[in-house]
């Protein structure tokens, strides 16, 4: 007997033709072809691509962390070469993974299958989109071989502005520049998906992932431009010696801690929102079931992005600012916690008598519903005041934030790249490797981080190369728990690659799913619909009998 | 390694309890979400399995009220705990008046804290249990955190502006000091440690009076070796940590050459040391920072002498300054 999902993984051999129709991706050969084309599909690939390399550079940095956090003295690498390490980790895994990944990737390839459009409102700039992400990559890199940057991915002032003897300005344009990636891609969401929705697909009609891209791109258009700001003011005290952060020449320390958060707080929601996205398909795909609460969940992330603005003096509760500012800073992130609790439930309650099965996608959702949940109670904990005074700049931020954006954001990447990969490429996965790496994945997190969570208790503080003796068992742990994570990222990589050659060949639909994605063949044709779809019913119109049917 | 698994901090003062008490809540109440969460979600995923019999009425995928309900009461939850932590942290903000006052200097990468009574320490602070200490704090280059994980407080120390915090020890002992807001190279090296001490025990400290009295006998450079250790001077000038080491090493300086970051060279004597000391910007060792404080008024020329004594002896025993 198979699942409703593996019966129609198996009738994916009908669709043999593939190989002789055309599609997105034989279209045209040749490096050319990519790196000049306008398709929203392949340049979904370009972004899969870099944005990959980065990852993967990122983590290498991560594994010599924690190798020199195994012990407490200095002894793998010279301070200089650690506090270089930390920032370089942070600033490539945040601006040029986190923020692109689901997206740049997913939200780029699948907005226009979803709401049956032909590609983005503007194709050009989606590439254009890339080229500044890959220019602005490209100064990070220029500053790594150049000897690397010290400041902390936060480049608090007057230390970045002063300080520091190493490559900010060049990191800091490579920032600024990457910037704008993100302002065109989030502008080019908004307008294709106002004005590019198929015929009788209503707000109410559309899947989550596309809401939770809206509200999304509405961060990226407001926010990044005040990070450019801040990140461009910095530049000029640094090389022109104008007095805005450094008190010494008549400027605030403080004012860049504002400009910086305003943008880096609500960056924490464009990594986490379409996370969330990606959640609400696949539960529901894998429930056979409607989303439980469909307006709430909309809403929630509606309402995630307008007070998440409003949230970002909760990193700077011990930093002299005004006790009352303080207050109001504290609650307004206590409200900001409750859509994400709501979400939670939302996704639980799609499992209530629902038929599920345990799909890798599946797999990665449950673990990241559990995983998010630890994430965001600890934000509880550092929202409180009077608690955060002693855990601030711990490790239990540094366990907090990687439970949101490693075991929330990536999580459901990886979830959402098993998802649509057959979309993607028209081959399956091998799903056995799947499992057991999406396994190896919530082991090894949760062996990495946990700890860290103690360890920010005891009082261990962040960016620290040498730590007293009684903090290293805790290290250990975190580093043993890295080396299974590393495995863990490791798996998928090779396996993804070789199922591009040798994976099974997979049909339209092989989850019946029920997504205007799903109606086009895999890999869709370049102008994705043969026909444009008329919408006629709401999203996620599973039932259940349609599952026993199949049973 | 030690193997033992430490799981909080120590609590020494006054506020340390009540934070934890915070903590205890949350942690009670993550605990009952998580479990909460993570067995519907199990038990969900294993009843509802796609190849379980079906019975019963179609699932809802709506329940306005229900989803209302789960909107209110993790409402209501969050408010609590604003309200606890807000109440805290005014306690926190709030040093009573009686406070006994102490100035902090952050410096890359070394804390210097003033006693009202003259004296000075270097990463390392003395306190007498059972009365508030209120810090008032700057920086001179950078921003640091004063961080006091038993106390369980923590506030940034900024150039260009006077930040406060307050404490009442409770419990006699040593704890650790670190900077907590990351501040450049040796960011991890900006530790020290906070000692708590019966208020009898701090008065006897406090009335040591200018070091160096108290070793009163003795060839100088014995009273030279106690004073190194009570000015903390082995902080830098020796290397506590392997392979670390802030300022240039003391062992066979005297009477040798020394390149300057001025790229010229002085005869490390008797004027130079005492220079050094007194007044250390002058004459910068090449490939330091200016990071030493001045010891005027610290230390008395009769100290300095028994300094320069000391530092004489460790050229004869090379080893000494390397310990």
């Amino acid at each position: 007997m198979n699942s409703p999902v593996e019966a129609a993984v198996a009738v994916g051999t009908e669709d043999r033709g593939a190989e002789l129709r055309e599609h997105y991706l034989n279209v045209s050969y040749g490096v050319k072809s990519w790196l000049l084309t306008t398709d929203h599909k392949r340049i979904a690939w370009l972004y899969l691509v870099s944005i990959s390399l980065f990852f993967f550079l990122g983590g290498a940095f991560a594994v010599l962390i924690r190798l020199e956090l195994m012990t407490p003295q200095g002894d793998l690498v010279l301070a200089e070469t650690y506090n270089k390490l930390f920032t370089m980790h942070g600033l490539i895994m945040i601006f040029f993974f986190l923020v692109p990944s689901i997206p740049a990737v997913l939200g780029n390839f699948l907005i226009p299958l979803m709401i049956g459009a032909r590609d983005l409102a503007f194709p050009r700039l989606n590439l254009a989109s890339w080229y500044i992400y890959t220019f602005g990559g490209l100064f990070t890199l220029g500053a790594v071989v150049a000897g690397g940057v010290d400041t902390g991915w936060t480049f608090y002032t007057p230390y970045s502005s002063t300080y520091a003897n190493s490559h900010v300005i060049l990191t800091a344009l490579g920032v600024f520049i990457t910037g704008f990636s993100s302002i065109l891609t989030g502008l080019n969401f908004i307008v294709t998906i106002h004005t590019m929705r198929a015929p009788g697909l209503t707000w109410f009609r559309l899947p989550l992932f596309i809401w939770a891209h809206y509200a999304t791109s509405l961060i990226m258009i407001l926010g990044t431009p005040v990070l450019a700001i801040a990140i461009l003011l910095v530049g000029v005290e640094r090389l022109f010696r104008i007095g805005i952060f450094d008190p010494a020449l008549g400027g605030d320390p403080l004012l860049f801690q504002h400009l910086f958060w305003f943008y880096s707080h609500p960056a924490v929601y464009i990594m986490v929102l379409p996370a969330m996205g990606v959640i609400s398909e696949v539960i529901t795909c894998f429930s056979r079931k409607r989303i439980f609460g469909y307006t709430f969940i909309a809403f929630s992330s509606i309402a995630i992005a307008v007070l998440g603005f409003l949230v970002w003096g909760h990193h700077m509760f011990v930093s002299s600012q005004s006790v009352y500012a303080g207050m109001i800073f504290s609650f307004l992130s206590m409200l900001v916690a409750i859509p994400s609790a709501v979400k939670v439930f939302n996704w639980t309650a799609t499992l209530y008598k629902g038929a599920v099965s345990y799909h890798t996608p599946m797999l990665y959702a449950l673990g990241f519903i559990g995983l998010f949940t630890i994430g965001g109670l600890t934000g509880l904990f550092l929202a409180s005041l009077g608690l955060d005074v002693h855990v601030h700049d711990t490790y239990f931020v540094v366990a907090h934030f990687h439970y949101i954006m490693v075991g929330g954001a990536i999580m459901a990447y990886l979830g959402g790249l098993h998802f649509w990969w057959p979309k993607m490429t028209g081959r399956m996965y091998p799903e056995g490797w799947a499992r057991l790496s999406a396994l190896i994945l919530f082991v090894g997190f949760n062996l990495t981080f946990f700890p860290q969570f103690v360890l920010g208790y005891l009082g261990m503080p962040r960016r620290y190369h040498v730590y007293p003796e009684e903090f290293q068992i805790l290290n250990v742990m975190s580093t043993a728990g890295a080396s299974i994570l590393g495995v863990g990222y490791l798996i998928p990589m090779v396996y993804l690659v070789w199922s591009l050659r040798y994976g099974a060949i997979a049909s339209a639909n092989p989850w019946r799913a029920t997504g205007l994605e799903w109606d086009t063949p895999s890999p869709p044709p370049t102008d994705n619909f043969s026909t444009t779809p008329i919408v006629t019913r709401e999203a996620y119109a599973y039932s259940l009998q349609e599952a026993e049917r199949v049973v | 390694m030690r193997y033992n698994l430490p799981l909080f901090p120590p609590q020494a003062s006054t506020i340390a309890p009540q934070v934890d008490a915070l903590y205890y809540f949350l942690v009670a109440v993550s605990a009952f979400f998580i479990v909460l969460i993570f067995s519907l979600v199990i038990y969900f995923a294993i009843k509802y399995r796609w190849s379980a019999p079906r019975k019963g009425a179609a699932a809802p995928h709506d329940n306005p009220r229900l989803e209302l309900l789960w909107t209110l009461v993790p409402l209501a939850l969050a408010m609590v705990i604003f309200g606890w932590g807000a109440k805290l942290y005014f306690d926190l903000n709030r040093p009573p008046a009686d406070a006994l006052e102490i100035y902090v200097l952050g410096k890359q990468w070394m804390w210097i804290l003033q006693h009202p009574q003259g004296k000075r320490e270097i990463n390392e602070l003395h306190v007498p249990t059972g009365r508030p200490v209120k810090l008032t704090m700057t920086s001179e280059d950078v921003i640091h955190s004063f961080f006091i994980p038993a106390f369980r407080i923590k506030m940034d120390v900024l150039p260009g502006r006077y930040t406060t915090a307050w404490f009442e020890a409770t419990q006699p002992g040593e704890y650790h000091l670190f900077c907590a807001e990351y501040c450049g190279t040796k960011h991890s090296l900006m530790i020290g440690k906070v000692v708590v001490m019966e208020p009898v025990q701090y008065q006897q400290w406090l009335d040591g009076g200018i070091p160096g009295a108290t070793v009163a006998s003795g060839p100088p450079e014995a009273r030279g070796a106690a004073l190194f250790e009570e000015l903390r001077c082995a902080t830098c000038h020796r290397e506590t940590i392997p392979g670390v080491m802030l300022g240039p090493s003391l062992a066979g300086l005297f009477g040798k050459p020394v390149r300057l970051h001025s790229g010229e060279s002085v005869i490390a004597d008797e004027a130079y040391i005492r220079e050094s000391i007194l007044n250390p910007a002058a004459k910068l060792v090449a490939g330091y920072q200016p990071l030493m404080p001045t010891y005027q008024g610290q230390v008395s020329e009769e100290g300095v002498l028994q300094l320069i004594a000391y530092i004489r002896s460790l050229g004869e025993a090379n080893e000494e300054g390397r310990r």
